[in-house]
């Protein structure tokens, strides 16, 4: 009651400066998925076409981010390697949390047995370092895209059951969640009815953040081999490839960092962004 | 000369005036109450003297303590005041505690942030102030930490912290809302002593202006951001000129009109009969933790057309109760009873037809809403109770009907929940609750959380309702006056049991039974207070 006095006007000045926030993370992101439809019609060069003649070429009007040492086009091979990081965060992603938020949902709303097994799961994955599990998988199955993809969509697994389980745990306890048992409503109707969507926001801030990390995490596995395999680019065998002529061609290195930097924040932005358009009660305010 | 002067203060965030010319003074040895309804500007009142405004808050006029204007006071010199001469008590007695220090460290923090003192000399002071609030070191030894404390004891605990440096000024904002009534007695007489023996000014911020008029020498009501009146609390309450301070004494007193000459049925809608629920007790590394048992072998009955009171304080096992009655949580042992038939076991269709009978209304208005949701949603969850429910424009119909029955416009059901006030979404609840015509309706402290004047409507209109609808009530509150104004019959409850029954206006005239004649003397009283302080 008189706590409410204080938070008047509350929301207001961060919701605008929020919004240009989305739009610079949309642009961003736009940006990447532009560039990797463009790449199935059009790219400046042949990405897998070799010109040793000239290579290591500066950015130049031929060339705007100039070349690598096999004389390929670096602004068509960051084109191209945009829709493998694209992809692989999305499905990676949506794996994660297809299979995460329904076991979160699981175990907030049984106690016991179901909810300390999926918790005990969720430890079992959390304990191998996300990269060792996907060199695990890669070496099984063999390097490439695919492999890649579930490796880091099982990783994302606990991370979405555990946020989505303590979120929801706390959702639980509020007294219009009684209201609902009151009316007769069960754990199932109740968690796809209440819960989850106020879980949305939280959820989607979440997604956000693991696209960004799917995104790092393909790089990494790419830089190390396991990734997108040649003649494919990839943003992060890129980065790798760069290593060795850094002091003399910095800008291999640069502008792929560049470019999986850019995406990172674009999707950094649209989480929080979202999480404020999406809150009735903020959206109210503006 | 007067300890505290205000005068024009104006104070607003972004382009929304909360206080305007707000004047008043305070001499030492004083109590002011500062008296209105939510949003009224009496907490920013409070905050502002305190210095503790939101940092989007702009201040104009000035506050005088202790002859030096403090209004333009910077963050940092107002950290020395406050504290060392202002001291300051908040509602809440659960979260103004650290739950990781020991009472003693705590109390003796705030002594040694304005004292350059030694930890001994620190604790020492802590230690003598415990003993004034009423917590002597030998029944509650320094060492304890919050969670050991009742809710009074806590609120006694801060209530050492703003005292430890012996301030001029103590302003208490709401410091006995969240306390039960014999609590909230003890506490306000803690304060008048205080305020006897060493002489400081208290404000003393609070919507109840029966403990304004228990604990007070003068009143300011506040209203809109304004005072709109203001003078010694006898005067003030007695015969005041101002017609919102009139309106306020009677909401405070409220007691609707009911048609008494309803004949109360034969058979019990709802009946407990021996509910016996436990919990499991604080475990222990080995052997079996003692179950604690929160309803202990009580027995109930509502009948049609009755309105029943079930009162008690914190943690007495009221809740409990209504939990097991509503089918939310299961009793150990004994059973209930709805229209004769019990909760069958696990039986979800058998279980939605006895819950269409018995619906619940819950005390936080703000709470019982999913805030995604908008009100025509809100309301039709309830239908999912019927076998057949009513879809399309039936379903429409139903609900602008079930809004404007309540005293709500039926273009409100596309709405969302936080675009209605508190009293607003208190009448969405009871929409709610009515959309399945249940024979009872269960109130969970459903006025507690209500302005008095709107209290004054809900609990109209819930008479009206049930003249109309013929429908029973179940009212779990702590408030007895409530209770008093609304109920046929009461039971009051303690420590798990129902230790005295009878119809309330008995009850309440010839209390038996040892515990309900504490509580009834503990209520605060507007005509009582104001016979007692004044001999003349």
């Amino acid at each position: 009651m008189t706590n409410g006095e204080i938070t008047i006007g509350q929301g207001k000045n961060t919701s605008v400066g929020m919004a240009l926030g989305l739009r610079v993370g949309f642009f961003l992101v736009a940006i990447a998925v532009a560039a990797a439809a463009v790449s199935f019609v059009w790219t400046p060069y042949d990405v897998t076409a070799i010109d040793i003649a000239s290579k290591l070429i500066p950015p130049s009007m031929q060339h705007p981010l100039g070349t690598d040492h096999f004389g390929r086009d670096i602004l068509s091979m960051i084109m191209v390697g945009a829709r493998y990081s694209l992809v692989v965060a999305l499905v990676a992603v949506s794996i994660g949390a297809g299979i995460g938020v329904p076991l979160g949902l699981l175990a907030a709303s049984r106690k016991g047995l179901i909810s300390e097994t999926v918790l005990r799961m969720n430890d079992l994955v959390f304990a191998f370092p996300s990269l060792l599990m996907a060199v695990m998988i890669t070496a099984v199955y063999g390097a490439g895209a695919i492999n890649a993809v579930i490796a880091i969509g099982i990783f994302n697994i606990p991370v979405f059951a555990r946020v989505t389980r303590g979120a929801a745990l706390s959702l639980w306890s509020r007294e219009y969640i009684l209201a609902a048992r009151v009316a007769g409503k069960g754990s199932f109707l109740i968690s796809v009815q209440h819960i989850l969507p106020n879980l949305g926001g939280l959820l989607i801030v979440q997604a956000a953040v693991q696209f960004a990390l799917a995104v790092v995490a393909e790089a990494g596995l790419s830089y190390v081999g396991l990734g997108v395999q040649p003649p494919d680019p990839s943003w992060g065998r890129m980065l790798s490839e760069a290593q060795t002529m850094i002091s003399f061609a910095p800008w291999l290195a640069i502008f792929p960092g560049l470019a999986i930097m850019l995406l990172v924040f674009g999707f950094g932005l649209i989480g929080d962004g979202l999480n404020d358009h999406l809150n009735p009660r903020i959206r109210r305010a503006r | 000369m007067a300890l505290l002067e205000i005068n024009d203060l104006n104070v607003s965030i972004g382009c929304t005036p909360i206080l305007n010319n707000v004047s008043l003074q305070l001499k030492a040895g004083e109590v002011l109450g500062v008296a209105g309804e939510s949003g009224s500007g009496k907490t920013m009142t409070a905050l502002a003297i305190a210095g503790l405004l939101p940092a989007s808050a702009k201040l104009t006029g000035d506050i005088v303590f202790d002859g030096t204007t403090v209004s333009d006071a910077n963050d940092k010199e107002y950290c020395k005041i406050r504290g060392r001469d202002i001291g300051i008590v908040f509602q809440e007695p659960m979260t103004a505690l650290n739950p990781v220090m020991t009472i003693g460290d705590q109390v003796a923090e705030t002594v040694r942030i304005h004292q350059s003192i030694s930890r001994r000399d620190a604790l020492q002071i802590a230690r003598e102030t415990l003993a004034i609030v009423g917590l002597p070191e030998s029944r509650f030894p320094m060492n304890r930490y919050p969670h050991n404390l009742s809710g009074g004891q806590r609120q006694r605990v801060a209530i050492a912290i703003a005292m430890a440096l012996k301030p001029k000024l103590l302003i208490a904002d709401e410091p006995t809302t969240a306390l039960d009534v014999t609590t909230q007695a003890e506490v306000l007489a803690l304060f008048r002593q205080l305020v006897k023996d060493d002489g400081i000014g208290l404000i003393l911020v609070t919507h109840d202006l029966a403990v304004i008029a228990q604990t007070a020498d003068r009143v300011a009501i506040m209203k809109a951001g304004e005072i709109v009146d203001m003078g010694p609390v006898g005067e003030i309450f007695r015969d005041s000129r101002q017609l919102y301070t009139r309106a306020l004494l009677a909401n405070t007193k409220y007691v609707p009109l009911r048609t008494t000459a309803r004949e109360v049925g034969p058979e019990p809608v709802l009946e407990a009969r021996n509910v016996v629920c436990e919990y499991a007790g604080p475990r222990k590394l080995f052997g079996k933790a003692a179950p604690f048992r929160a309803v202990d072998d009580v027995s109930l009955q509502v009948y049609a057309n009755e309105n029943v009171g079930l009162v008690g304080e914190s943690g007495c096992g009221k809740s409990t109760l209504l939990r097991t009655i509503l089918g939310l949580d299961r009793a150990q042992s004994g059973e209930i009873r709805i229209f004769g038939q019990s909760f069958p076991d696990d039986r979800q269709r058998e279980m939605k037809q006895l819950r269409q009978h018995i619906q619940v209304v819950f005390q936080d208005p703000f709470g019982t809403f999913d805030p995604r949701w908008r009100v025509r949603q809100l309301i039709a969850e309830n239908f999912y109770l019927l076998d057949a429910p009513p879809t399309g424009m039936e379903a429409r119909k139903k609900i602008d009907e079930i809004l404007e029955k309540v005293g709500l416009r039926s273009s409100d059901a596309s709405k969302f929940p936080h675009e209605f006030s508190g009293g607003q979404r208190q009448r969405i609840a009871i929409a709610r609750a009515l959309i399945t015509e249940p024979a009872i309706i269960a109130l969970d402290e459903a006025v507690s959380a209500l302005d008095v004047s709107i209290r004054a409507q809900i609990l109209d209109l819930l008479a009206d309702l049930s003249d109309r609808l013929g429908m029973s009530y179940l009212f779990v509150t702590h408030d007895l006056s409530v209770t008093r104004s609304i109920t046929d019959r009461v039971l009051v409850m303690k420590d798990g049991r129902i230790v005295e029954q009878g119809p309330t206006a008995d009850l309440f005239a010839r209390p038996a039974h040892p515990y309900t004649v504490e509580l009834l003397g503990a209520i605060p009283d507007i005509d009582r207070a104001l016979q007692s302080a004044s001999p003349e």
